[in-house]
Protein backbone atom coordinates (compact mmCIF):
# COMPACT_ATOMS: atom_id res chain seq x y z
CA UNK A 1 0.00 0.00 0.00
CA UNK A 2 2.93 2.30 0.70
CA UNK A 3 3.49 2.44 -3.03
CA UNK A 4 0.25 4.31 -3.53
CA UNK A 5 1.34 7.90 -3.24
CA UNK A 6 -0.68 10.62 -1.61
CA UNK A 7 -0.91 12.39 -4.95
CA UNK A 8 -2.42 9.32 -6.55
CA UNK A 9 -4.89 8.97 -3.69
CA UNK A 10 -5.96 12.61 -3.99
CA UNK A 11 -6.22 12.43 -7.78
CA UNK A 12 -8.29 9.28 -7.57
CA UNK A 13 -10.54 10.83 -4.92
CA UNK A 14 -11.06 14.01 -6.90
CA UNK A 15 -11.75 11.98 -10.05
CA UNK A 16 -14.28 9.81 -8.21
CA UNK A 17 -16.13 12.82 -6.79
CA UNK A 18 -16.05 14.58 -10.16
CA UNK A 19 -17.27 11.42 -11.84
CA UNK A 20 -20.14 10.91 -9.42
CA UNK A 21 -21.29 14.53 -9.55
CA UNK A 22 -20.79 14.47 -13.32
CA UNK A 23 -23.18 11.53 -13.54
CA UNK A 24 -25.66 13.39 -11.35
CA UNK A 25 -25.49 16.46 -13.58
CA UNK A 26 -25.73 14.28 -16.70
CA UNK A 27 -28.86 12.61 -15.32
CA UNK A 28 -30.46 16.03 -14.62
CA UNK A 29 -29.59 17.36 -18.09
CA UNK A 30 -30.83 14.14 -19.71
CA UNK A 31 -34.13 14.37 -17.86
CA UNK A 32 -34.59 18.01 -18.85
CA UNK A 33 -33.99 17.12 -22.50
CA UNK A 34 -36.33 14.12 -22.52
CA UNK A 35 -33.58 11.52 -22.84
CA UNK A 36 -34.80 9.21 -20.09
CA UNK A 37 -37.27 6.52 -21.23
CA UNK A 38 -40.29 5.69 -19.04
CA UNK A 39 -38.89 2.21 -18.31
CA UNK A 40 -35.55 3.54 -17.04
CA UNK A 41 -36.08 2.07 -13.58
CA UNK A 42 -34.97 -1.41 -12.68
CA UNK A 43 -32.15 -3.74 -13.60
CA UNK A 44 -31.84 -2.87 -17.28
CA UNK A 45 -32.62 0.85 -17.05
CA UNK A 46 -29.03 1.93 -17.64
CA UNK A 47 -28.64 0.14 -20.97
CA UNK A 48 -32.10 1.24 -22.04
CA UNK A 49 -31.41 4.86 -21.19
CA UNK A 50 -28.09 4.78 -23.06
CA UNK A 51 -29.79 3.39 -26.16
CA UNK A 52 -32.68 5.85 -26.12
CA UNK A 53 -30.53 8.88 -25.27
CA UNK A 54 -27.90 7.96 -27.88
CA UNK A 55 -30.48 7.56 -30.66
CA UNK A 56 -32.36 10.72 -29.71
CA UNK A 57 -29.15 12.76 -29.51
CA UNK A 58 -27.56 11.42 -32.69
CA UNK A 59 -30.46 10.47 -34.93
CA UNK A 60 -33.55 12.36 -33.84
CA UNK A 61 -34.49 13.34 -37.39
CA UNK A 62 -33.04 10.37 -39.26
CA UNK A 63 -35.33 8.84 -41.87
CA UNK A 64 -36.11 5.14 -42.08
CA UNK A 65 -34.75 3.58 -45.25
CA UNK A 66 -37.17 3.59 -48.17
CA UNK A 67 -36.93 0.88 -50.80
CA UNK A 68 -37.82 0.72 -54.49
CA UNK A 69 -41.23 -0.82 -55.18
CA UNK A 70 -39.47 -3.82 -56.73
CA UNK A 71 -38.30 -4.80 -53.24
CA UNK A 72 -41.82 -5.06 -51.79
CA UNK A 73 -42.12 -8.54 -50.24
CA UNK A 74 -44.23 -10.95 -52.25
CA UNK A 75 -45.12 -12.95 -49.14
CA UNK A 76 -45.44 -10.56 -46.21
CA UNK A 77 -46.13 -12.28 -42.92
CA UNK A 78 -49.20 -11.21 -40.96
CA UNK A 79 -48.20 -11.80 -37.37
CA UNK A 80 -50.87 -13.45 -35.29
CA UNK A 81 -53.15 -11.31 -33.14
CA UNK A 82 -55.51 -12.19 -30.33
CA UNK A 83 -58.94 -13.21 -31.64
CA UNK A 84 -60.86 -10.13 -32.73
CA UNK A 85 -63.86 -9.36 -30.54
CA UNK A 86 -67.54 -8.86 -31.29
CA UNK A 87 -67.23 -5.09 -31.57
CA UNK A 88 -64.60 -5.45 -34.27
CA UNK A 89 -66.68 -8.00 -36.14
CA UNK A 90 -69.71 -5.73 -36.03
CA UNK A 91 -67.66 -2.81 -37.45
CA UNK A 92 -66.10 -5.10 -40.05
CA UNK A 93 -69.52 -6.32 -41.19
CA UNK A 94 -70.46 -2.69 -41.90
CA UNK A 95 -67.30 -2.17 -43.95
CA UNK A 96 -65.73 -0.17 -41.12
CA UNK A 97 -68.02 2.77 -41.99
CA UNK A 98 -68.46 3.43 -38.27
CA UNK A 99 -64.79 3.02 -37.33
CA UNK A 100 -63.69 6.08 -35.40
CA UNK A 101 -60.37 7.41 -34.19
CA UNK A 102 -60.81 9.39 -30.98
CA UNK A 103 -58.19 11.98 -30.08
CA UNK A 104 -58.21 13.32 -26.53
CA UNK A 105 -55.96 14.39 -23.70
CA UNK A 106 -53.90 17.56 -24.01
CA UNK A 107 -55.41 18.75 -27.26
CA UNK A 108 -56.92 22.19 -27.87
CA UNK A 109 -59.76 20.56 -29.83
CA UNK A 110 -60.29 16.95 -28.73
CA UNK A 111 -62.38 15.18 -31.32
CA UNK A 112 -62.90 11.98 -33.24
CA UNK A 113 -62.55 11.17 -36.91
CA UNK A 114 -64.34 8.60 -39.01
CA UNK A 115 -62.34 6.29 -41.26
CA UNK A 116 -63.66 8.19 -44.29
CA UNK A 117 -62.48 11.50 -42.84
CA UNK A 118 -59.03 10.07 -42.15
CA UNK A 119 -58.83 8.77 -45.70
CA UNK A 120 -59.65 12.25 -47.01
CA UNK A 121 -56.72 13.82 -45.20
CA UNK A 122 -53.51 14.40 -47.18
CA UNK A 123 -51.97 10.98 -47.58
CA UNK A 124 -48.37 9.97 -47.57
CA UNK A 125 -46.92 6.70 -48.70
CA UNK A 126 -43.64 4.94 -48.08
CA UNK A 127 -41.99 1.64 -48.96
CA UNK A 128 -40.38 0.65 -45.68
CA UNK A 129 -39.38 -2.43 -43.77
CA UNK A 130 -41.26 -3.70 -40.77
CA UNK A 131 -39.33 -5.94 -38.41
CA UNK A 132 -40.42 -8.00 -35.47
CA UNK A 133 -38.34 -8.24 -32.31
CA UNK A 134 -38.26 -11.98 -33.06
CA UNK A 135 -36.02 -11.26 -36.04
CA UNK A 136 -38.17 -11.54 -39.15
CA UNK A 137 -38.86 -8.72 -41.61
CA UNK A 138 -40.82 -7.78 -44.70
CA UNK A 139 -41.07 -4.73 -46.92
CA UNK A 140 -44.39 -3.17 -47.91
CA UNK A 141 -45.79 0.05 -49.25
CA UNK A 142 -47.74 1.80 -46.52
CA UNK A 143 -50.21 4.57 -47.14
CA UNK A 144 -51.66 6.79 -44.47
CA UNK A 145 -51.99 10.19 -42.85
CA UNK A 146 -48.90 11.46 -41.10
CA UNK A 147 -49.66 11.40 -37.39
CA UNK A 148 -48.25 14.95 -37.24
CA UNK A 149 -51.12 16.11 -39.46
CA UNK A 150 -53.71 14.73 -37.04
CA UNK A 151 -51.85 16.27 -34.10
CA UNK A 152 -51.93 19.61 -35.92
CA UNK A 153 -55.67 19.31 -36.55
CA UNK A 154 -56.47 18.77 -32.88
CA UNK A 155 -54.04 21.42 -31.64
CA UNK A 156 -51.40 19.68 -29.58
CA UNK A 157 -50.64 21.63 -26.40
CA UNK A 158 -47.01 22.62 -25.95
CA UNK A 159 -46.45 20.48 -22.86
CA UNK A 160 -47.36 17.22 -24.62
CA UNK A 161 -44.45 14.77 -24.54
CA UNK A 162 -46.06 11.48 -25.57
CA UNK A 163 -48.81 10.15 -27.76
CA UNK A 164 -50.56 7.11 -26.29
CA UNK A 165 -52.40 4.96 -28.84
CA UNK A 166 -54.84 2.17 -28.17
CA UNK A 167 -56.07 -0.78 -30.15
CA UNK A 168 -59.69 -1.94 -30.23
CA UNK A 169 -58.30 -5.09 -28.64
CA UNK A 170 -58.53 -4.97 -24.86
CA UNK A 171 -55.45 -3.75 -22.96
CA UNK A 172 -53.41 -3.38 -26.13
CA UNK A 173 -51.74 0.00 -26.31
CA UNK A 174 -48.41 1.72 -26.82
CA UNK A 175 -46.89 5.19 -26.73
CA UNK A 176 -44.19 7.16 -28.55
CA UNK A 177 -42.37 10.39 -27.78
CA UNK A 178 -42.80 13.55 -29.86
CA UNK A 179 -39.64 12.83 -31.90
CA UNK A 180 -41.46 9.85 -33.38
CA UNK A 181 -44.99 11.29 -33.18
CA UNK A 182 -44.01 14.31 -35.29
CA UNK A 183 -41.68 12.33 -37.56
CA UNK A 184 -42.82 12.56 -41.21
CA UNK A 185 -42.72 8.76 -41.65
CA UNK A 186 -44.96 8.01 -38.67
CA UNK A 187 -48.36 7.30 -40.21
CA UNK A 188 -51.88 6.43 -39.24
CA UNK A 189 -51.87 3.82 -41.99
CA UNK A 190 -55.01 2.77 -43.82
CA UNK A 191 -53.49 1.26 -46.96
CA UNK A 192 -50.93 -1.35 -47.84
CA UNK A 193 -49.44 -2.33 -51.21
CA UNK A 194 -51.99 -0.30 -53.18
CA UNK A 195 -55.13 -1.57 -51.44
CA UNK A 196 -56.99 -1.01 -48.19
CA UNK A 197 -54.98 -2.24 -45.23
CA UNK A 198 -56.00 -5.91 -44.87
CA UNK A 199 -57.39 -6.98 -41.49
CA UNK A 200 -54.56 -9.45 -40.72
CA UNK A 201 -52.10 -6.57 -41.18
CA UNK A 202 -54.03 -4.20 -38.90
CA UNK A 203 -56.86 -2.94 -41.12
CA UNK A 204 -58.70 -0.72 -41.19
CA UNK A 205 -56.16 1.40 -39.32
CA UNK A 206 -52.83 0.86 -37.66
CA UNK A 207 -49.99 3.08 -36.56
CA UNK A 208 -46.77 2.79 -38.56
CA UNK A 209 -43.57 3.75 -36.74
CA UNK A 210 -40.90 2.61 -39.20
CA UNK A 211 -37.95 3.60 -37.00
CA UNK A 212 -39.05 1.15 -34.32
CA UNK A 213 -39.83 -2.56 -34.08
CA UNK A 214 -43.18 -3.90 -35.22
CA UNK A 215 -44.73 -4.04 -31.78
CA UNK A 216 -44.88 -0.22 -31.75
CA UNK A 217 -46.93 -0.31 -34.98
CA UNK A 218 -50.12 -1.22 -33.11
CA UNK A 219 -52.97 -2.67 -35.20
CA UNK A 220 -56.66 -1.63 -35.11
CA UNK A 221 -56.13 1.74 -33.43
CA UNK A 222 -59.20 3.60 -32.17
CA UNK A 223 -57.82 6.06 -29.68
CA UNK A 224 -55.02 8.61 -29.36
CA UNK A 225 -54.30 10.37 -26.07
CA UNK A 226 -51.87 13.28 -25.84
CA UNK A 227 -50.11 13.48 -22.52
CA UNK A 228 -47.12 14.94 -20.70
CA UNK A 229 -46.72 11.92 -18.45
CA UNK A 230 -47.09 8.16 -18.83
CA UNK A 231 -47.36 7.37 -15.13
CA UNK A 232 -51.15 7.19 -15.13
CA UNK A 233 -51.33 4.69 -18.01
CA UNK A 234 -51.18 1.00 -17.13
CA UNK A 235 -48.22 0.24 -14.90
CA UNK A 236 -46.57 3.49 -15.94
CA UNK A 237 -43.92 2.22 -18.33
CA UNK A 238 -45.64 3.57 -21.43
CA UNK A 239 -47.13 0.52 -23.13
CA UNK A 240 -48.63 -2.93 -22.90
CA UNK A 241 -45.33 -4.35 -24.16
CA UNK A 242 -43.16 -2.51 -21.64
CA UNK A 243 -45.64 -3.34 -18.87
CA UNK A 244 -45.10 -6.95 -19.98
CA UNK A 245 -41.29 -6.80 -19.72
CA UNK A 246 -40.31 -5.55 -23.19
CA UNK A 247 -38.44 -2.31 -23.87
CA UNK A 248 -40.59 0.80 -24.32
CA UNK A 249 -38.18 2.27 -26.86
CA UNK A 250 -37.96 -0.21 -29.70
CA UNK A 251 -35.60 1.62 -32.05
CA UNK A 252 -33.20 -1.25 -31.53
CA UNK B 1 3.54 -17.09 1.45
CA UNK B 2 6.27 -14.65 0.56
CA UNK B 3 5.26 -11.01 0.55
CA UNK B 4 4.55 -9.75 -2.90
CA UNK B 5 7.00 -7.14 -3.87
CA UNK B 6 5.47 -4.19 -5.61
CA UNK B 7 8.40 -4.15 -8.00
CA UNK B 8 7.84 -7.68 -9.21
CA UNK B 9 6.49 -7.40 -12.74
CA UNK B 10 2.89 -8.31 -13.39
CA UNK B 11 2.17 -10.85 -16.10
CA UNK B 12 -0.95 -8.91 -17.16
CA UNK B 13 -1.53 -5.21 -16.50
CA UNK B 14 -4.51 -4.23 -14.35
CA UNK B 15 -6.25 -2.79 -17.44
CA UNK B 16 -5.89 -6.05 -19.35
CA UNK B 17 -7.16 -8.08 -16.39
CA UNK B 18 -10.17 -5.85 -15.67
CA UNK B 19 -11.21 -5.50 -19.31
CA UNK B 20 -10.70 -9.25 -19.84
CA UNK B 21 -13.16 -10.16 -17.10
CA UNK B 22 -15.67 -7.42 -17.90
CA UNK B 23 -15.69 -8.69 -21.48
CA UNK B 24 -16.07 -12.26 -20.23
CA UNK B 25 -19.14 -11.36 -18.17
CA UNK B 26 -20.65 -9.31 -20.98
CA UNK B 27 -19.91 -11.98 -23.60
CA UNK B 28 -21.53 -14.76 -21.57
CA UNK B 29 -24.61 -12.60 -20.97
CA UNK B 30 -24.76 -11.77 -24.69
CA UNK B 31 -24.38 -15.43 -25.60
CA UNK B 32 -27.16 -16.69 -23.34
CA UNK B 33 -29.60 -13.89 -24.20
CA UNK B 34 -28.68 -14.04 -27.89
CA UNK B 35 -29.47 -17.75 -27.92
CA UNK B 36 -32.75 -17.01 -26.21
CA UNK B 37 -33.65 -14.39 -28.83
CA UNK B 38 -32.76 -16.78 -31.67
CA UNK B 39 -35.23 -19.30 -30.25
CA UNK B 40 -38.09 -16.94 -31.08
CA UNK B 41 -37.17 -17.33 -34.77
CA UNK B 42 -34.51 -20.02 -35.30
CA UNK B 43 -34.31 -19.45 -39.06
CA UNK B 44 -31.82 -17.37 -41.05
CA UNK B 45 -32.08 -15.53 -44.37
CA UNK B 46 -29.94 -13.48 -46.75
CA UNK B 47 -30.76 -10.02 -48.01
CA UNK B 48 -33.19 -7.57 -46.48
CA UNK B 49 -36.28 -9.59 -45.73
CA UNK B 50 -37.10 -12.99 -44.28
CA UNK B 51 -40.01 -14.50 -42.42
CA UNK B 52 -41.83 -17.83 -42.16
CA UNK B 53 -43.14 -17.35 -45.72
CA UNK B 54 -39.58 -17.13 -47.04
CA UNK B 55 -37.21 -20.08 -47.52
CA UNK B 56 -34.36 -19.81 -44.99
CA UNK B 57 -30.74 -20.67 -45.90
CA UNK B 58 -30.43 -22.10 -42.41
CA UNK B 59 -33.12 -23.63 -40.25
CA UNK B 60 -31.83 -24.71 -36.86
CA UNK B 61 -34.74 -27.11 -36.36
CA UNK B 62 -35.00 -26.08 -32.73
CA UNK B 63 -38.24 -25.72 -30.78
CA UNK B 64 -39.31 -22.07 -30.83
CA UNK B 65 -40.72 -19.70 -28.23
CA UNK B 66 -43.35 -18.62 -30.79
CA UNK B 67 -46.20 -20.69 -32.17
CA UNK B 68 -45.99 -18.85 -35.50
CA UNK B 69 -42.76 -20.65 -36.40
CA UNK B 70 -43.27 -24.04 -38.07
CA UNK B 71 -40.72 -26.07 -36.12
CA UNK B 72 -42.23 -29.52 -36.37
CA UNK B 73 -42.35 -29.71 -32.59
CA UNK B 74 -45.69 -29.99 -30.87
CA UNK B 75 -44.91 -27.49 -28.16
CA UNK B 76 -43.88 -23.86 -27.73
CA UNK B 77 -41.16 -22.70 -25.35
CA UNK B 78 -41.90 -19.91 -22.86
CA UNK B 79 -41.25 -16.40 -24.17
CA UNK B 80 -38.07 -15.00 -22.61
CA UNK B 81 -37.38 -12.25 -25.14
CA UNK B 82 -38.31 -9.30 -22.90
CA UNK B 83 -35.52 -9.57 -20.36
CA UNK B 84 -33.22 -11.26 -22.88
CA UNK B 85 -33.35 -8.25 -25.17
CA UNK B 86 -32.93 -5.79 -22.28
CA UNK B 87 -29.90 -7.71 -20.96
CA UNK B 88 -28.50 -8.26 -24.46
CA UNK B 89 -28.37 -4.53 -25.18
CA UNK B 90 -27.14 -3.59 -21.71
CA UNK B 91 -24.32 -6.13 -22.09
CA UNK B 92 -23.63 -4.78 -25.57
CA UNK B 93 -23.11 -1.33 -24.09
CA UNK B 94 -20.72 -2.83 -21.52
CA UNK B 95 -18.83 -4.63 -24.29
CA UNK B 96 -18.54 -1.50 -26.41
CA UNK B 97 -17.45 0.70 -23.49
CA UNK B 98 -14.92 -1.89 -22.30
CA UNK B 99 -13.72 -2.47 -25.85
CA UNK B 100 -13.19 1.23 -26.52
CA UNK B 101 -11.30 1.65 -23.27
CA UNK B 102 -9.18 -1.42 -24.04
CA UNK B 103 -8.50 -0.26 -27.60
CA UNK B 104 -7.33 3.17 -26.48
CA UNK B 105 -5.20 1.62 -23.75
CA UNK B 106 -3.75 -0.95 -26.13
CA UNK B 107 -2.88 1.69 -28.66
CA UNK B 108 -1.27 4.20 -26.32
CA UNK B 109 0.38 1.89 -23.79
CA UNK B 110 2.07 -0.19 -26.45
CA UNK B 111 0.11 -3.30 -25.37
CA UNK B 112 -0.95 -4.10 -28.93
CA UNK B 113 2.52 -3.52 -30.37
CA UNK B 114 4.35 -5.37 -27.59
CA UNK B 115 2.00 -8.21 -26.70
CA UNK B 116 -0.32 -8.86 -29.64
CA UNK B 117 1.62 -8.00 -32.77
CA UNK B 118 3.82 -11.01 -33.62
CA UNK B 119 7.50 -10.23 -33.08
CA UNK B 120 9.38 -9.52 -36.35
CA UNK B 121 11.18 -12.85 -36.02
CA UNK B 122 7.81 -14.63 -35.79
CA UNK B 123 6.33 -13.04 -38.90
CA UNK B 124 7.05 -15.91 -41.25
CA UNK B 125 5.12 -18.88 -42.54
CA UNK B 126 7.86 -21.11 -41.12
CA UNK B 127 7.41 -19.78 -37.59
CA UNK B 128 3.64 -20.02 -37.83
CA UNK B 129 3.79 -23.58 -39.15
CA UNK B 130 6.27 -24.45 -36.39
CA UNK B 131 3.86 -23.07 -33.81
CA UNK B 132 0.97 -25.02 -35.32
CA UNK B 133 3.02 -28.22 -35.19
CA UNK B 134 3.99 -27.76 -31.56
CA UNK B 135 0.34 -27.03 -30.74
CA UNK B 136 -0.75 -30.19 -32.55
CA UNK B 137 1.81 -32.19 -30.57
CA UNK B 138 0.23 -30.78 -27.39
CA UNK B 139 3.66 -29.60 -26.31
CA UNK B 140 3.32 -27.86 -22.98
CA UNK B 141 4.65 -24.31 -23.01
CA UNK B 142 8.08 -23.67 -21.54
CA UNK B 143 8.28 -21.41 -18.45
CA UNK B 144 9.43 -18.50 -20.65
CA UNK B 145 6.32 -18.84 -22.75
CA UNK B 146 4.19 -18.19 -19.68
CA UNK B 147 5.43 -14.62 -19.95
CA UNK B 148 4.56 -14.00 -23.52
CA UNK B 149 2.00 -15.03 -26.12
CA UNK B 150 3.13 -17.34 -28.90
CA UNK B 151 2.55 -16.40 -32.50
CA UNK B 152 -0.69 -18.39 -32.95
CA UNK B 153 -2.06 -16.90 -29.76
CA UNK B 154 -1.20 -13.41 -30.94
CA UNK B 155 -2.83 -13.94 -34.30
CA UNK B 156 -6.02 -15.37 -32.82
CA UNK B 157 -6.27 -12.55 -30.26
CA UNK B 158 -5.73 -10.00 -33.02
CA UNK B 159 -8.48 -11.69 -35.02
CA UNK B 160 -10.89 -11.61 -32.07
CA UNK B 161 -10.07 -8.03 -31.03
CA UNK B 162 -9.86 -6.38 -34.44
CA UNK B 163 -12.10 -8.47 -36.67
CA UNK B 164 -14.67 -10.59 -34.83
CA UNK B 165 -15.73 -8.17 -32.08
CA UNK B 166 -16.00 -5.17 -34.45
CA UNK B 167 -18.01 -7.35 -36.84
CA UNK B 168 -20.29 -8.42 -34.00
CA UNK B 169 -20.93 -4.80 -33.06
CA UNK B 170 -21.46 -3.72 -36.66
CA UNK B 171 -23.87 -6.55 -37.52
CA UNK B 172 -25.66 -6.10 -34.20
CA UNK B 173 -26.14 -2.37 -34.75
CA UNK B 174 -27.27 -3.04 -38.32
CA UNK B 175 -30.31 -4.89 -36.95
CA UNK B 176 -31.42 -1.80 -35.01
CA UNK B 177 -34.03 0.20 -36.91
CA UNK B 178 -32.83 3.41 -35.27
CA UNK B 179 -29.26 2.74 -36.39
CA UNK B 180 -30.49 1.69 -39.84
CA UNK B 181 -32.24 5.07 -40.19
CA UNK B 182 -29.16 7.00 -39.11
CA UNK B 183 -26.56 4.99 -41.06
CA UNK B 184 -28.36 3.20 -43.90
CA UNK B 185 -25.17 2.58 -45.87
CA UNK B 186 -23.75 0.59 -42.92
CA UNK B 187 -26.62 -1.87 -43.41
CA UNK B 188 -26.49 -1.86 -47.23
CA UNK B 189 -22.74 -2.50 -47.16
CA UNK B 190 -23.34 -5.66 -45.13
CA UNK B 191 -25.95 -6.85 -47.62
CA UNK B 192 -29.16 -6.03 -45.78
CA UNK B 193 -30.98 -6.53 -42.52
CA UNK B 194 -31.32 -10.32 -42.69
CA UNK B 195 -27.75 -10.78 -43.92
CA UNK B 196 -26.61 -8.75 -40.90
CA UNK B 197 -28.62 -11.07 -38.66
CA UNK B 198 -27.13 -14.17 -40.33
CA UNK B 199 -23.59 -12.78 -40.05
CA UNK B 200 -24.23 -11.90 -36.39
CA UNK B 201 -25.08 -15.57 -35.83
CA UNK B 202 -22.10 -16.90 -37.83
CA UNK B 203 -19.60 -14.66 -36.04
CA UNK B 204 -21.10 -15.84 -32.75
CA UNK B 205 -20.17 -19.39 -33.72
CA UNK B 206 -16.59 -18.27 -34.45
CA UNK B 207 -16.40 -16.52 -31.08
CA UNK B 208 -17.75 -19.59 -29.28
CA UNK B 209 -15.13 -21.73 -31.07
CA UNK B 210 -12.49 -19.26 -29.95
CA UNK B 211 -13.80 -19.43 -26.37
CA UNK B 212 -13.68 -23.25 -26.37
CA UNK B 213 -10.13 -23.38 -27.75
CA UNK B 214 -9.06 -20.56 -25.44
CA UNK B 215 -10.32 -22.36 -22.33
CA UNK B 216 -8.92 -25.70 -23.54
CA UNK B 217 -5.49 -24.11 -24.01
CA UNK B 218 -5.64 -22.53 -20.54
CA UNK B 219 -6.38 -25.95 -19.05
CA UNK B 220 -3.57 -27.54 -21.07
CA UNK B 221 -1.05 -24.85 -20.13
CA UNK B 222 -1.95 -25.02 -16.42
CA UNK B 223 -5.36 -23.75 -15.37
CA UNK B 224 -4.44 -22.52 -11.89
CA UNK B 225 -1.33 -20.62 -12.93
CA UNK B 226 -3.01 -19.00 -15.93
CA UNK B 227 -6.11 -18.04 -13.94
CA UNK B 228 -3.97 -16.60 -11.17
CA UNK B 229 -2.04 -14.55 -13.72
CA UNK B 230 -5.25 -13.15 -15.24
CA UNK B 231 -6.88 -12.47 -11.87
CA UNK B 232 -4.02 -11.18 -9.69
CA UNK B 233 -1.48 -10.45 -12.38
CA UNK B 234 1.05 -12.61 -10.52
CA UNK B 235 3.02 -15.32 -12.24
CA UNK B 236 6.39 -16.92 -11.70
CA UNK B 237 8.88 -14.50 -13.27
CA UNK B 238 10.96 -15.94 -16.09
CA UNK B 239 14.23 -15.58 -14.13
CA UNK B 240 13.19 -17.90 -11.33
Amino acid sequence: MSKISRRKLITTGVAAVAGASGLGVAAKVAKAHGLIPPDSGGLYGVGETFTYAAQRLLARHAMAREFPRSEISQNPFANEVDPLGDEFKRLQAAGFADWRLTVDGMAARPTNFSLAEIKNFPMSSQVTMIGCEEGWTYIAEWKGVPLSYILDRVGTLSQVRYVVYRSIQPDWWESIDMADALHPQTLVATGMNGADLPVPFGGPMRLRVPRQLGYKSVKYITHLTLTDNLKSFGKGTGGANSDGGYAWYAGI
Amino acid sequence: MAPVSATRPKRHSATVRITHWLTTIAFLALLVTGGEIVLSHPRFYWGETGNVNVHPWLNLHLPSSRDTVPTGYGYVLPDQNGWSRYLHFQSAWLTVATGLFYALFGLFSGHFRRNLLPAPSDRSIKQIVGSIVSHLRFKRPTPEEAWSYNVLQRLSYLLVVFVLFPLMIWTGLAMSFGFDSAFPSAVRLLGGHQTARSLHFLVTILLVLFLLVHVAMIILAGFRARMRAMITGRAVPPTE
